[in-house]
């Protein structure tokens, strides 16, 4: 094929020089770029060694993701086995261990495209629901890799709700086994990551029965695969769920069981145990299993939502200052994209949300290491307040980050809907976390549930937990900014939140009980009031955003370059999201006509203002062009350059097409003939 | 197999009959027995049963695509089929979800020869263009180019010593990119560049230039021509780019009808280039019809599935009840739904606006022109960004089934997103309509009368007695009736059309070139352009419900016209609040009343998304069968996955099997 021939342009490749529409952004930065770096990551320490990680594993070859965009299903599950299991070789080298501080950058700099990643779970798993004894026989054997785990609890009909699930285990006396069934086809183990190929093992979700009893939702180790030819064992059927939006390499499996025996001792028994006579055993409190899911809840927000939330931010900002467009001003050269209002009305409230979610994460991770000592003191009062606070910001952070991914995306224009932008990755993966680890509609009502009560518990006067006090708050009735500098106070917004919230907390606890007094059943009326439930988790989720946005920058007072710029973008965070939804705002009179005008005016300055720094701000999440992989967000702007390198690379240019044109075209002629005869 | 139990039910307790809605929306009873007709014609042809293309690479894909492609060619000339409609009901069956890479020949390479060459030009190309012996693309975007076309740096200089055009694309932003079937199909394109004659540049005009030698396919000497790699969707398609070294054309390739280059290189200037509008507005109907097909689809599919899927429980003690059967459910998919039929009643106006008044065009009288053309950009605008976010809901709705290939969701959400950007990015598209709103405004304030959807600020200048601004005007609003609905968007667009304009003129007043004023307004002139075009929406629906004859249809769409009409202002509170066009307590009501009609429309909604009539075919969905049974064909479809072929992945012996022995 002939056509490759990149004629002057390859020979003069610009790739290494700086595009100056980019440089130019970067000569005017208000702070210093590297100590805003070290500030987000922990300070220069931890940043050094972010760096240390990253660069090792993207010089290693066997990482390499430049091939990402081109491959088949096929080809990425295999390209994810061949770097998991490097990995470890790895990992090994270089004395890092899982636990230790440096996974998270292992992790950011392989953007979590790994097989094995379920494994970790079934490890996890077992050490949490397993006895001693059942540690101490498999951990081992999982680490080593002697065999590959997997987890398998959702089916092809249930998901979030578990108590629906229809997997049996029924305990065999005579033979000391569980048998396995997969009744009928709505309980098939469908989604599991590794298990559509490579698990040898999993934990599968099942109702057990004892004697014709059901005892509910138990965890039992099954063995699927040959350890020797990984042929699959009798009864098993399994294979891979098909193509989906993203997470190609992961091989999502089915599972079909049929008269699958396993022994007593594979029921995960840490909780509960059945005896060989077959008496059911519970020990312990089951509540630390909700921990579990916070965790995964917290861990989440971070690595599955900031992070590709601040790339896509990086790439459609990069991009917006080397695109030109049309002419702003006659007889001028056409204009950076980034200098319409419109444009940055779109992404810069999406970097204010990137930095407004990175902060909450790490408030997150507070509140859930104070639980988590507390915990170990057998202390489980705070598990409420901690399974609704990880529920509702998963909800709201997932579904923030989603449309914000989608903005950037569409911000593009054509360039973002090409994979090699690195956009469309972004947003199918994003856009998943919105349903795994609970769908985000239940986790928001689960949220609710709490704000309710505990709205109920604060206005009898009950003690609530710090966090949600403010619902029995006296706050004025009126907001009192008077121009529109005053809304560029903290405490301003903060309270038009707080009143917001409190008053969508309130409202809808007030129609729940005129419902249920006037006769309504209570789960009826609940489900009468979900639409304003889920309304007010969020309200709740978006105060607590703001307040500890404006609180993080409060602490920043001995960093006043820093502190300045982030204030910008706190403010601009809490006035886009009352311009967005002004309705509430204004709804009780809280906020009035004019105040909204004056919201609006002040949001739009801001705009102006941030635009200075767009890219400096973006820079600082420190991304390396190889993480990005995009061929319109790289440090050094050169975008279309870049583009074109990129398409030439595409297999559909390498490769001779199998289509035969003569073929296609006689058909065409034969069609000829048939209309002229 | 049987259908559905679930299903068969929610059929059955429908309050009206679907085909009489069916008939509705494809316009009369007869079109809808003739698509039936054709659409069987496909459906009962071995020639177009294939593999799902979830399941093929992208080269296989392609491959595919162009079998179709010829195939339907054939077909459709085989059938004697010809009338636009019905073409298209042929093809939208064949391709369900995918583009066709020959598409552009028949639309922009055609289409444009037929409007834009003289009549020797027509005489020596149009026989190659039918008898496809030639194929063609329109070549016009370039990588650093799109919306605003005098940018394109691609340029034809005439040399008159050879009689001929030496196209050059001088720098990398001015290769062309995007273009669909450039990368692979086509051996011509019509390349838009700037005319440079006798040392002066004229601007951009349309040249054919021929870039694979007929018979081998191979590229043309001087011309670099690829495909521009994986997107998003659109596998089957070749989007391509394409550069050009010192090409030569013969003078005769540039597109004469209206300007030309003669022998000797003076430029002869067309006469009028309004015309060019006429295709805008009729490309950008079509797009706006697509939204409301595009959102209906994955409606049906959400719908379907959330009467299928049980889960959790509502009463306690009670089985899992349907997911459609929650309200949070319905709040998600059913305003949607009332979406899809208002922007189908939109499409269809729009269409019958552009075909009623283009015989006014072709006769010179372009008085409707200017209007329809604004409001038709932002009505693509509102329209695919609405039915862009829908269908990523209804995908969210589906839990995680809808993240796979086999909801099909995904396939209908990539290969529709790419509309927000085409012909037309949206935002320069709102603010298009803006100025014409701005315009509109302008002329009132001087004195004049308007006329057409936007006579509604002819009565601005009636309440400038007011010392306020609009806001303060009271409207009676009566929720439960969509007329009196109108009013309140007709007043929230009046407010915001006249705020923006205000605004515009204080930042004028800062002694603020016009440019940056208009710049610095453009977020309030956008949000303006909204409210307008959500006010024609609830107008056009409302007054459809007039022409409904039979009681139970009317009875249903006024339902969902009213869900439309308050869903939209529960969305937009602040608006109507602040305008003082609606009180708190009236959007306590809204809110409420939204909320009671999710209930009422519930049994319907099967039925209701019945009537679209998508064959399964089209649909393309596991999840969105008509039989509902939806679980068992999942389990058949993975079975066909790539991954599935052997039942060891030889990753097993080529990594696991030697880890395993190294560690």
């Amino acid at each position: 094929m002939a056509l490759t021939e990149t004629g002057k342009y390859s020979q003069g490749s610009v790739l290494g020089s700086v595009n100056p529409d980019i440089a130019s952004e970067r000569q005017t930065a208000s702070f210093s770029v590297e100590k805003l770096t070290a500030w987000l990551d922990g300070g220069a320490e931890r940043t050094r060694l972010r760096r240390a990680v990253v660069e090792a594993i993207e010089r290693d070859p066997v990482f390499s993701r430049e091939n990402q965009y081109f491959q088949s299903q096929n080809e990425s599950y295999e390209a994810a086995v061949r770097k998991a299991v490097h990995l470890q070789k790895k990992m090994h080298e270089m004395g890092w261990t899982d636990d230790g501080p440096e996974f998270k950058y292992i992790y950011r700099a392989l953007s979590g495209d790994l097989a094995f990643l379920l494994h970790r779970i079934f490890i996890r798993s077992i050490s949490v629901l397993g006895s001693d004894k059942q540690i101490a026989k498999w951990i081992p054997l999982a680490t080593q890799y002697q065999l590959i785990g997997s987890y398998a609890q959702t089916e092809l009909g249930h998901g979030t709700y578990l108590q629906g699930l229809e997997t049996t285990a029924v305990f065999d006396i005579t033979t000391q086994e569980f048998v396995l069934n997969t009744p009928n086809i709505s309980a098939m183990k469908w989604w599991p990551g590794d298990m559509g190929r490579s698990a040898t093992h999993t934990v599968v979700f099942a109702q057990l029965y004892i004697n014709g009893k059901c005892y509910g939702l138990h965890p039992f180790i099954v063995q699927i695969r040959s350890l020797q030819d990984h042929s699959l064992c009798p009864g098993i059927t399994a294979g891979d769920i098909g193509p989906k939006m993203n997470f190609e390499h992961i091989d999502n499996g089915y599972l079909m069981l049929q008269n699958v025996r396993v022994p007593r001792e594979n029921m995960l028994s840490k909780f509960c145990e059945v005896q060989p006579d077959g008496t059911y055993v519970r020990r312990g409190s089951q509540k630390i299993n909700y921990f579990t899911m916070t965790t995964v809840r917290i861990s989440l927000i971070s690595d599955e939502v900031v992070i590709p939330l601040m790339k896509a931010c990086t790439i459609a900002i990069r991009y917006s200052v080397v695109r030109r467009q049309s002419k702003l001003k006659p007889r001028e050269q056409e204009a950076k994209i980034l200098d319409y209002q419109t444009q940055q009305e779109k992404l810069l409230p999406q970097l204010a949300a990137a930095y407004a979610f990175y902060f909450i994460s790490d408030y997150l991770q507070e509140l859930f290491n104070r639980g988590y000592r507390e915990i170990q003191r057998k202390n489980f009062d705070m598990l409420p307040e901690l399974h609704a606070f990880s529920s509702g910001f998963k909800a709201m952070v997932t579904q923030y980050g989603t449309s914000a991914v989608k903005i950037c995306l569409q911000a593009c224009g054509g360039h973002g809907y090409s994979l090699l932008s690195g956009l469309p990755s972004l947003y199918t993966k994003i856009f998943a976390s919105c349903i795994y680890e609970g769908e985000n509609t239940i986790l928001l009502l689960q949220t609710a549930r709490f704000l309710i009560k505990c709205f109920m518990a604060a206005s009898t006067g009950q003690s609530v937990p710090p966090s949600v006090t403010y619902l029995a708050a006296v706050t004025p009735e009126k907001c009192p900014a008077k121009n529109k500098l005053d809304f560029l106070s903290p405490d301003i917004y903060t309270e038009a939140y707080q009143h917001m919230a409190a008053r969508l907390i309130s409202s809808t606890a007030a129609k729940l009980q005129d419902l249920i007094q006037s006769g309504v059943k209570k789960h009826d009326a609940w489900n009468q009031c979900t639409v304003q439930l889920a309304q007010a988790a969020k309200a709740h989720c978006h105060y607590i955003t703001v307040k500890n946005f404006a609180e993080t920058v409060e602490k920043l007072e001995t960093q006043p370059g820093i502190q300045k710029i982030m204030k910008h973008l706190c403010d601009l965070f809490a006035l886009h999201g009352i311009f967005s939804n002004a309705g509430v705002f204004l709804h009780d009179g809280y906020v009035s006509g004019a105040q909204m005008d004056m919201v609006t005016a002040s949001y739009l300055d801001l705009l102006a203002v941030i635009r200075k720094d767009a890219v400096p701000l973006v820079d600082a999440f420190d991304f390396t062009d190889k993480t990005l992989n995009s061929a319109l967000g790289s440090y050094d702007g050169q975008v279309y350059q870049r583009l074109y390198e990129w398409a030439q690379k595409s297999p559909t240019n390498k490769q001779v097409w199998t289509l035969d044109y003569s073929q296609a075209t006689s058909a065409l002629t034969r069609a000829e003939v048939v209309c002229f005869s | 197999m049987m259908m559905n139990a679930d299903l068969r039910r929610e059929r059955a307790a429908a309050t009206f009959q679907p085909e009489l809605l069916t008939h509705i929306l494809d316009g009369g009873a007869e079109r809808t027995r003739r698509r039936k007709e054709i659409e069987a014609l496909v459906i009962n042809d071995p020639d177009f049963q294939h593999e799902d293309l979830n399941f093929l690479s992208r080269s296989q894909r392609y491959e595919q695509a162009i079998r179709k492609s010829s195939l339907m060619v054939m077909k459709l000339r085989e059938y004697g089929i010809a009338d636009p409609d019905e073409i298209y009901w042929f093809k939208r069956i064949c391709l369900g979800s995918f583009p066709e890479p020959f598409g552009l020949h028949f639309s922009m390479f055609q289409k444009t020869l037929e409007t834009q060459t003289t009549d020797a030009q027509k005489e020596k190309w149009l026989p190659l263009v039918h008898g496809v012996k030639i194929i063609g693309t329109y070549a016009q975007t370039e990588m650093g180019h799109g919306t605003h076309l005098r940018g394109l740096e691609t340029t034809a200089t005439y040399d008159p010593a050879t009689q001929e055009f030496i196209l050059n694309s001088p720098t990398v932003t001015s290769i062309k990119w995007w273009p669909g079937g450039l990368g692979k199909t086509s051996n011509h394109a019509i390349v838009l560049a700037q005319l440079y004659t006798q040392g002066q540049c004229k601007g951009l005009h349309a040249f054919i230039v021929p870039i694979r030698q007929l018979g081998t396919h191979e590229p043309l000497p001087g011309i670099t021509v690829g495909d521009i790699g994986p997107k998003f969707g659109y596998d089957e398609m070749d989007n391509g780019y394409l550069k050009m070294d010192n090409f030569r054309i013969p003078r005769e390739n540039m597109l004469m009808k209206y300007a030309q280059v003669e022998p000797d290189g003076t430029y002869v200037k067309p006469l009028s280039d309004k015309l060019t509008y006429g295709t805008m507005v009729f490309i950008r109907s079509l797009i706006v019809g697509d939204s409301a097909r595009s959102l209906s689809r994955a409606c049906t599919i959400a719908i379907r599935y959330s009467a299928v899927r049980h889960q959790s429980e509502l009463k306690p003690g009670e089985p899992e009840p349907q997911i459609l059967d929650y309200q949070t459910q319905q709040y998600k998919l059913f305003p949607l739904l009332a979406t899809a039929y208002a922007f189908h009643f939109v499409g269809a106006y729009i269409k019958d606006t552009y075909h009623r008044i283009s015989g006014d065009i072709h006769k010179g009288d372009l008085s409707e022109l200017p209007e329809l053309h604004a409001l038709t950009a932002g009505l693509k605008a509102f329209t695919s960004w609405t039915a862009n976010a829908g269908i990523e809901e209804c995908r969210m709705a589906c839990g995680g089934h809808g993240y796979s290939r086999c909801s099909g969701i995904p396939d209908i959400y990539v290969t529709f997103t790419p509309s927000c950007t085409y012909e037309g990015e949206n935002t320069v598209m709102m603010l298009q309509t803006a100025r014409f709103l701005v315009k509109s405004y302008t002329q009132v304030s001087s004195g004049q009368q308007v006329t057409g959807m936007v006579s509604y600020l002819n009565d601005l200048s009636r309440q400038r007695i007011q010392p306020q601004h609009v806001a303060a005007r009271s409207v009676a609003v009566r929720i439960n009736d969509p007329v009196s609905l109108v009013e309140a968007y007709k007043a929230r667009a009046a407010r915001l059309v006249e705020a923006a304009a205000k605004n515009l003129q204080a930042e004028l007043n800062h002694r603020k070139s016009k440019e940056d004023a208009w710049n610095r307004t453009s977020v309030d002139l956008v949000r303006a352009s909204e409210a307008h075009c959500h006010y024609v929406i609830v107008k056009l629906f409302t007054a459809k419900l007039a022409e409904i004859s039979n009681a139970a249809v009317r009875a249903v769409l006024t339902e969902l016209c009213l869900l439309y009409a308050l869903y939209g202002i529960s969305k937009n509170t602040g608006d109507f609040l602040q305008a003082g066009i609606l009180t708190d307590a009236q959007i306590t009501q809204v809110n409420q009343r939204v909320k009671e009609l999710l209930a009422i429309i519930r049994p319907n909604a099967v039925a209701l998304v019945d009537s679209f009539d998508f064959h399964d075919v089209h649909l393309g969905s596991v999840l969105g069968r008509y039989d509902g049974n939806v679980y068992e064909n999942m389990f058949e479809w993975a079975k066909k996955s790539p991954l599935n072929k052997t039942e060891v992945h030889e990753s097993f012996h080529k990594h696991l099997k030697p880890m395993q022995s190294k560690l």
